[in-house]
């Protein structure tokens, strides 16, 4: 997977966070304040617009810049977050000009390890680590088990998306979300959604681009 | 829900470029979203600056100038502002006695504001940050965000903003402003939510007889809904809380906020009743604002600010303050 695939992967991100975003928006107001589908599509926007007129020739490059690009042009808890777990992976996948599927499993775990640093939220307390850390395990065991990448992903983004379902009952212990305290139960976190959408694409890029 | 807008992706910097219009004390940069003093930094004094989502006008464009904040960053409508405006707005602040950031107590603000300060540090300047968390609403545990920075960032932007004018070093500044959020409880209720321009609906239904208690200012629910109730009462459930979590006594500093789309005719007839009740638990009302200061845009509500203050708040409340929202002792 070399840089124009990261690019392929950022710019079908920023297509699904796009056409989901009132959906994302929705989620956002039942328990939150309604803006996240608003602020992700800005950002993924922004990031699109960034991977069009800067030079990033590596994967690690890539996925660097669309995390400081989600940085600045976010805001919310989610453009730190978000840009955190992307500059997190773009740190891990260095210089190499092509990331095997090893590489790429090892930089999700940097995102999540980024994210849950700077959000201090772990499993269970309703927030895009819901999403991303099943994700990164269903990776590693399917890696583990010698899987192709289009079916390790597959895992991954499947992963993602139930973990995304599983916050419905959760009840939020972190941002906004939290000052409903019991009334966040019933309602899917947001940034899970976001996540699971990400992933998603991620394995639809790889699904289209397979031999 | 009609509103008087152009477009809802233009919501922000339209308003800014009206900002920018109406007040010639101030320095707007629309494109990085920065509203600073006109005169500039004020050497030797401590800079203060403050921001947050938009939509809480006039918090807190509203309150830069002499007196109170060097500069405000606004982001989308109820969204943090981004680390680069927060360092754009410290660096323009920077007179060299180190710079304040006021930061209310969300997720999103604590991180952005957080990222800041360390490019900042990074470029030499001196950064201390206070954190705004008087909402009573949410009970403070392990098991929240914590609670929310509302009301009483009206008050330690004035306060902490009449000491930096003093001259007063940065580390006096941040321990007042420390103060003053310790002093101040806050609780809101709502009548109505409200709408953000690029959502298009109203962020929750409140039927015609109910209303919302404990809420914050994104238009996100609160503690609990219940039906509509008199002013009196109402008055009585927000001072109810406030007084069980941090009882009110002595000399107070007293602010009835509108949330937006709540008359003032309203917010004078709910002073009464707070005045009231207060008067019934032995306090006074020394000084107090009544009007719309931190608004959720067009919600229908108010909220409570109180802080106890003491003879240097009440000194350092009164002095001079020359910014739009504010302005006396000139």
């Amino acid at each position: 997977m070399d840089a124009a695939f990261f690019r392929d992967w950022m710019t079908a991100a920023a297509a699904v966070v796009e056409t989901q975003r009132d959906h994302l928006t929705q989620l956002d107001a039942a328990i939150g304040d309604a803006d996240h589908g608003i602020n992700m599509a800005r950002g993924f926007g922004a990031v699109t617009v960034a991977l069009e007129q800067k030079d990033a020739p590596t994967p690690g490059a890539v996925l660097t810049l669309a995390g400081s690009t989600l940085i600045s042009k976010v805001g919310g808890a989610s453009g730190p977050l978000y840009g955190m777990a992307l500059r997190s992976a773009g740190k891990s996948l260095g210089d190499v000009p092509d990331a095997d599927l090893a590489a790429l499993a090892a930089a999700l775990e940097a995102a999540l390890a980024g994210v849950q640093k700077l959000g201090a939220a772990r499993e269970g307390e309703k927030t895009m680590v819901d999403a991303l850390a099943p994700a990164v395990s269903a990776l590693a065991k399917a890696l583990a088990e010698g899987a192709p990448a289009d079916g390790a992903l597959a895992a991954l983004a499947a992963a993602a998306a139930e973990g995304a379902q599983a916050t419905i009952s959760m009840q939020a212990l972190k941002g906004r979300a939290s000052y409903l305290g019991p009334r966040s139960v019933g309602h899917e976190d947001p940034g899970a959604a976001s996540m699971a959408l990400i992933l998603g694409a991620l394995r639809d890029v790889a699904a289209q681009q397979a031999p | 829900m009609k509103k008087l807008i152009n477009a809802p992706d233009t919501v922000v910097t339209d308003a800014l470029a009206g900002v920018a219009a109406a007040h010639p004390s101030l320095a707007v940069d629309i494109e990085n979203k920065v509203i600073t003093r006109a005169g500039g930094p004020t050497p030797g004094k401590v800079g203060l600056v403050s921001g947050g989502g938009s939509g809480h006008e006039p918090l807190h464009g509203g309150f830069v100038g002499l007196g109170m904040l060097d500069a405000a960053c606004p982001g989308e409508v109820f969204t943090s502002p981004v680390p680069d405006q927060m360092l754009a707005a410290t660096k323009a602040v920077d007179g060299g006695a180190g710079v304040l950031h006021i930061v209310k107590n969300y997720t999103g603000d604590v991180l952005n504001f957080q990222m800041a300060a360390e490019l900042a540090a990074d470029e030499g300047i001196d950064v201390t940050s206070v954190v705004v968390n008087d909402d009573v609403a949410v009970q403070d545990s392990l098991y929240t965000a914590g609670r929310r920075g509302v009301g009483a960032t009206v008050f330690v932007e004035k306060i902490a903003g009449a000491l930096a004018e003093r001259g007063a070093p940065l580390a006096d500044v941040a321990a007042v402003a420390t103060e003053v959020n310790e002093r101040s409880r806050s609780f809101g209720v709502a009548l109505t939510s409200c709408t953000i321009p690029a959502a298009g609906k109203p962020t929750f239904e409140l039927g015609d007889n109910e209303i919302e208690l404990g809420i914050g200012i994104h238009g996100e629910p609160g503690r609990r809904r219940a039906p509509l109730a008199p002013a009196a009462e109402l008055a009585a459930a927000a001072l109810d809380a406030i007084h069980a979590d941090q009882p009110l006594t002595g000399d107070l500093l007293v602010m009835v906020n509108g949330m937006g789309g709540t008359p003032l005719i309203e917010l004078y007839l709910l002073y009464n009743e707070v005045h009231k009740y207060l008067a019934g638990k032995g306090a006074r009302i020394t000084r107090n604002l009544v009007g719309n200061y931190i608004t959720s845009l067009e919600m229908q509500g108010f909220s409570v600010t109180v802080c106890r203050m003491t003879d240097t708040l009440e000194q350092l409340w009164d002095a001079p303050v020359d910014t739009p929202a504010l302005r006396w002792g000139r």
